[in-house]
């Protein structure tokens, strides 16, 4: 068993390699005519960027994509640096009708991102030429390879149960050297995403099979990310499986994030794509789909006939009725670790880490000051975008919506949910943005404290403080706190995850619904206790 | 102002000093050896099984003490001088005092076994004696066996300890059954088993006769007073059970028995000193309870309680029905009410064991009035309100199977037995009692 398990992590390392290694690989360069037809989708207005792209990428050097990217970017920066260098002419010549002319010849957008379309359209190489053979090589290998790591627990971690021996003694889970070699892998990937896509243009070479099979279209590196998050999230829901297996809650769960990952936010998506519908995940629920009221979603879903008009109502409906109703009867725990895709990477990607996030009054404040900052600014913007919507105009008091957007875009967005979200799960905890970000949660959390069936009930006076809940709340709730006074507990960023009940060995905590009455404080007595004493000890 | 002092750091001790600061200004200190901040004791097993860090076993965060004026102490305190109310120190200092608080808890039990001094031979009770065992026993390669001594609690937790490092334990228990003097033979033999199936090496009735020493002074196999084998072993764990830790008291004036000798009031023999916790001892046990209890809940009962008298509201400690809870491995443990390891003359039994081994409950109940007097659950949560409520009310039986649902606190979705419960118990008294279904309205209601 521990040899399969070795191998395992040896063929996942294998994988891991050559997933890396792919970045290197393979050769680009374009023909004129992918040029040309390049430019006449563009249709830059440019004169000289043509020519610049022409010289820097049409060849017969086999370029990596480094080089490649970097001709690109060197060709844009030309021709915008030649049209500065004519505004500033014409400025110091105060010849204000030319000096205005040139600003139209400059080219704005995202030069990772123009660069990505073209090295997508002219790689070679073997993830080019033998995609299957590099996708069994990547992701394959370290698929089997997981599998293999994971599966053998079903006998090596004993008898079912609550098995966290060695967590806080393993160099991957108490931020050890692994942890940190994981942190820093996960934040380069999505520094990656977010920013340099045409560096991993590569790995959206391999899936492009699996993209063109179910949209059609080739795939993107956004298409790239939900294939992986899909495959992560599916091989660590079989760790999942095995470490709680004697607990039906957590089965549940942990298949129900799955199925709307991998259904809803994957599948349904690529295929109304397929049928030229928008590109929709109808479990994503505004203000974490923050940009459902920009003027081009909107603009999409009103183009999009009857069936962008019902996306436009759901999507409405979603966030002001079934959000709030939902929580209303089962906490926001049936969105954040039922449904959510943040969530289920969470909480089967991110399970291991779920003891490192920090249980300090300190980190308490932090968060209520970050999260409901974050709310705030989002419904702002959302505010911003919809004036913008509906008067065309583009400001308000100066300030443009769509500087606004772009900030929100970058700061939450990407380095937020991204970056910070995920990246950190080594260091802070697997539910670093959820506790900290997320304007959804938020607003979900506000409902479950004030208006709300949902509690953790805690048992009578069977506390004995040994702190197991408060650790292993992915959260940082310090849950120990309440149970050991025999308090309820009814905090807003609970996001009913269930492990404090799970890893509680007396039997103290049970998530559960019921009426509203009694739901904060219902013990005024702290069971097994002398009932006039602690009506003096409640006497305030 | 008056200075109230605390010898221990310990839930009772600690529960006492919040409880003083919560209604009054005096001067609090709580003076420790163990360790700098209160931590809970029964987690220490968390932290050797890699479950959790020291750090996570203390409920308060450390800037606590200052923010709410408890003034913390490190030493050991060599004598109480009751007569100028001062504490003197191991370290040559004194503290005066107003009032004091001995909550100085337990230590581990030693037989006179001969080698129980040596090295590698602890006990697991105070912080020392886990610092202990990760120098005597951090991996299997240093420690190729470990024996424990002694069938309670801490034995089987110390057993699951040695385990999770997958180090080889002989499991040494003087009774026939595992913990058969408190729990009834159906539960003590399910966890016989559960022993036996974690692949620990348990021998019930089985006694140690000697601790055998290597040239270092250091634990090299244990002897078994009943076949005379010697087992080759690098760590011993005494663990048959605690007494009160008083041996500093024992020049004072303060009366002892086991334990320091105190009245309903939590009060000694001389004013202005109080007992409280595991070291305190009740000249007759409260109800059924023993006059000695070394239990979590009941410290911080007797903490609260102290705390009214000590802040001019002089009450009687008064413990509410028993109630306890433990986990043997992976079998979780509650208690509400009496269910004795004998039934009394007066008491009918039921019990359920389901078909996997690891559930079980077993209720006790009065053969005439059919009065509920307790139940163990094994495998099974259960609700403490609801049998608090049972208790108080002094329903029947009957009441309590037809209720099971509402008393049930296992997670959501799990598989639920109660149908089967209530089904063997008609079959084998005869009788028609229907499961009612789960209702919200009674398990809020209050009593």
């Amino acid at each position: 068993m521990k040899l399969i398990k070795q191998s395992g992590i040896i063929l996942f390392l294998i994988g891991l390699g050559i997933f890396i290694a792919t970045v290197f690989l393979g050769s680009f360069n374009l023909k004129q005519e992918q040029l040309d037809s390049f430019l006449k989708e563009k249709n830059y207005k440019s004169t000289i960027i043509a020519g610049e792209l022409q010289k820097a990428i049409v060849t017969n050097d086999a370029l990596n994509i480094f080089e490649f990217s970097s001709r690109v970017r060197q060709a844009y920066a030309t021709s915008n640096a030649h049209y500065d260098n004519l505004i500033k002419k014409y400025d110091t010549e105060k010849n204000w009708d030319k000096k205005g002319e040139q600003f139209q010849y400059k080219i704005s957008g995202k030069l990772h991102s123009i660069s990505f379309s073209l090295a997508k359209t002219s790689g070679k190489g073997l993830a080019v030429n033998n995609t299957w053979l590099m996708w069994f090589l990547t992701f394959g290998l370290a698929i089997i390879g997981a599998l293999m790591y994971i599966i053998p627990d079903v006998i090596l971690l004993g008898k079912p149960g609550i098995k966290n021996n060695g967590i806080f003694l393993n160099a991957a889970t108490n931020r050890g050297w692994i942890g940190w070699f994981a942190f820093i892998f996960l934040v380069t990937f999505y520094i990656l995403l977010y920013f340099y896509p045409d560096y991993i243009v590569n790995w959206v070479y391999l899936v492009d099979p699996i993209s063109k099979s179910i949209s059609g279209n080739p795939a993107s590196q956004w298409f790239l990310y939900g294939f992986l998050y899909c495959i992560v999230m599916t091989v660590m829901a079989v760790r999942m499986y095995i470490k709680y297996r004697h607990n039906k809650y957590q089965i549940l769960r942990t298949t129900s994030v799955l199925f709307f990952q991998i259904v809803f936010a994957f599948l349904i998506p690529e295929i109304l794509v397929r049928f030229e519908k928008p590109w929709y995940d109808f479990k994503n629920a505004f203000p974490l789909d923050y940009d459902f009221f920009f003027k081009w979603n909107l603009q999409e879903l009103l183009d999009s006939g009857a069936f962008g008009l019902f996306i436009l109502v759901w999507g409405i409906i979603l966030t002001i009725v079934v959000v709030p109703v939902m929580v209303y009867f089962f906490g926001k725990r049936w969105y954040c670790s039922w449904v959510c895709g943040c969530g289920g990477l969470a909480e089967t990607l991110g399970d291991p880490y779920r003891q490192l996030s920090s249980k300090t009054l300190l980190s308490w404040r932090l968060e209520r000051i970050i999260i409901h900052s974050v709310l705030v600014f989002v419904l702002v913007m959302t505010g911003f975008a919809l004036y913008t919507f509906f008067s065309g105009k583009g400001e308000i008091l100066g300030i443009q919506t769509q500087t606004i957007q772009d900030i929100y875009g970058f700061l939450i967005g990407a380095i937020f949910a991204g970056v910070i979200g995920t990246g950190f799960y080594p260091i802070f905890g697997n539910r670093v943005w959820c506790r900290f970000g997320c304007p959804l949660a938020a607003y979900l959390g506000f409902v479950q404290r004030f208006k709300s069936r949902f509690r953790i009930t805690t048992n009578g006076g069977q506390c004995i403080s040994c702190g197991n809940c408060s650790t292993y709340c992915e959260q940082g709730i310090d849950v120990r706190a309440y149970a050991q006074k025999g308090e309820n507990i009814i905090r807003s960023s609970c996001v009913g995850c269930g492990v404090c009940s799970a890893v509680c060995p007396r039997g103290v905590l049970k998530l559960e619904n019921g009426p509203e009455e009694g739901r904060i404080n219902p013990t005024d007595v702290l069971l097994g206790n002398d009932v006039d004493l602690m009506n003096l000890v409640n006497k305030k | 102002m008056e200075h109230i002092a605390i010898i221990g750091n310990g839930i009772s001790g600690v529960t006492a000093a919040r409880h003083i600061r919560k209604l009054s200004d005096k001067r609090i200190t709580i003076i420790s050896a163990e360790t700098d901040y209160f931590f809970s004791r029964t987690a220490l097993m968390y932290v050797y099984m890699g479950h959790m860090k020291f750090e996570h076993t203390q409920p308060y965060e450390n800037w606590f003490w200052k923010k709410n004026r408890i003034e913390l102490k490190k030493g050991i305190v060599k004598q109480v001088d009751t007569e100028s109310k001062a504490l003197h120190f191991n370290e040559g200092d004194k503290l005066k005092y107003d009032k004091l608080i001995i909550a100085t808890g337990s230590k581990p039990n030693k037989f006179g076994w001969p080698g129980q001094d040596l090295k590698g031979v602890m006990g697991m009770y105070h912080k020392q004696d886990l610092e202990n065992l990760e120098k005597y026993a951090p991996n299997n390669k240093v420690c190729k066996r470990a024996v424990i001594v002694g069938g309670g609690l801490i034995g089987i937790e110390m057993a699951e300890m040695l385990h999770s490092r997958h180090i080889p334990v002989t499991f040494l228990v003087r009774e026939n059954s595992f913990w058969n003097g408190v729990l009834p033979e159906g539960e003590s033999n399910m966890i016989n088993k559960e022993i036996l199936s974690a692949g620990i090496d348990l021998r019930l009735s089985t006694n140690l006769k000697e601790i055998v020493s290597d040239e270092n002074g250091q634990v090299k196999s244990v002897i078994i007073q009943e076949t005379g084998e010697e087992i080759t072993c690098n760590v011993v764990g005494l663990t048959a059970g605690v007494s009160p830790n008083i041996d500093f008291l024992k020049d004072s004036k303060i009366e002892l028995g086991r334990g320091v000798k105190v009245n309903r009031f939590l009060e000694t023999n001389i004013p202005d000193i109080y007992a409280i916790g595991d070291c305190a001892e009740q000249y007759k046990g409260i109800d059924q309870r023993r006059p000695i209890e070394a239990v979590w809940y009941t410290g911080r009962m007797m903490g609260e309680t102290l705390a009214q008298t000590i802040c001019g509201n002089r009450i009687k400690y008064k413990p509410g029905h028993w109630f306890n809870s433990a986990k043997f491995i992976d079998i979780e443990y509650q208690t509400y009410g009496w269910v004795w390891a004998q039934p009394k003359e007066n008491e009918a039994r039921f019990y359920w064991e389901h078909e996997s081994g690891k559930k079980c409950i077993h209720i006790n109940y009065d053969k005439d009035s059919r009065e509920f007097i307790g139940i163990n659950n094994f495998g099974i949560r259960m609700r403490h309100e609801f049998f608090d409520k049972v208790l108080n009310e002094k329903q029947s039986v009957d009441y309590v199977l037809e209720h099971l649902a509402d008393a049930n606190f296992d997670p959501e979705f799990y598989k639920l037995h109660e149908k089967e419960i209530v089904t063997k118990f008609n079959l084998e008294n005869n009788s028609n009692i229907k499961l009612k279904k789960k209702s919200w309205k009674r398990i809020f209601s209050k009593a």
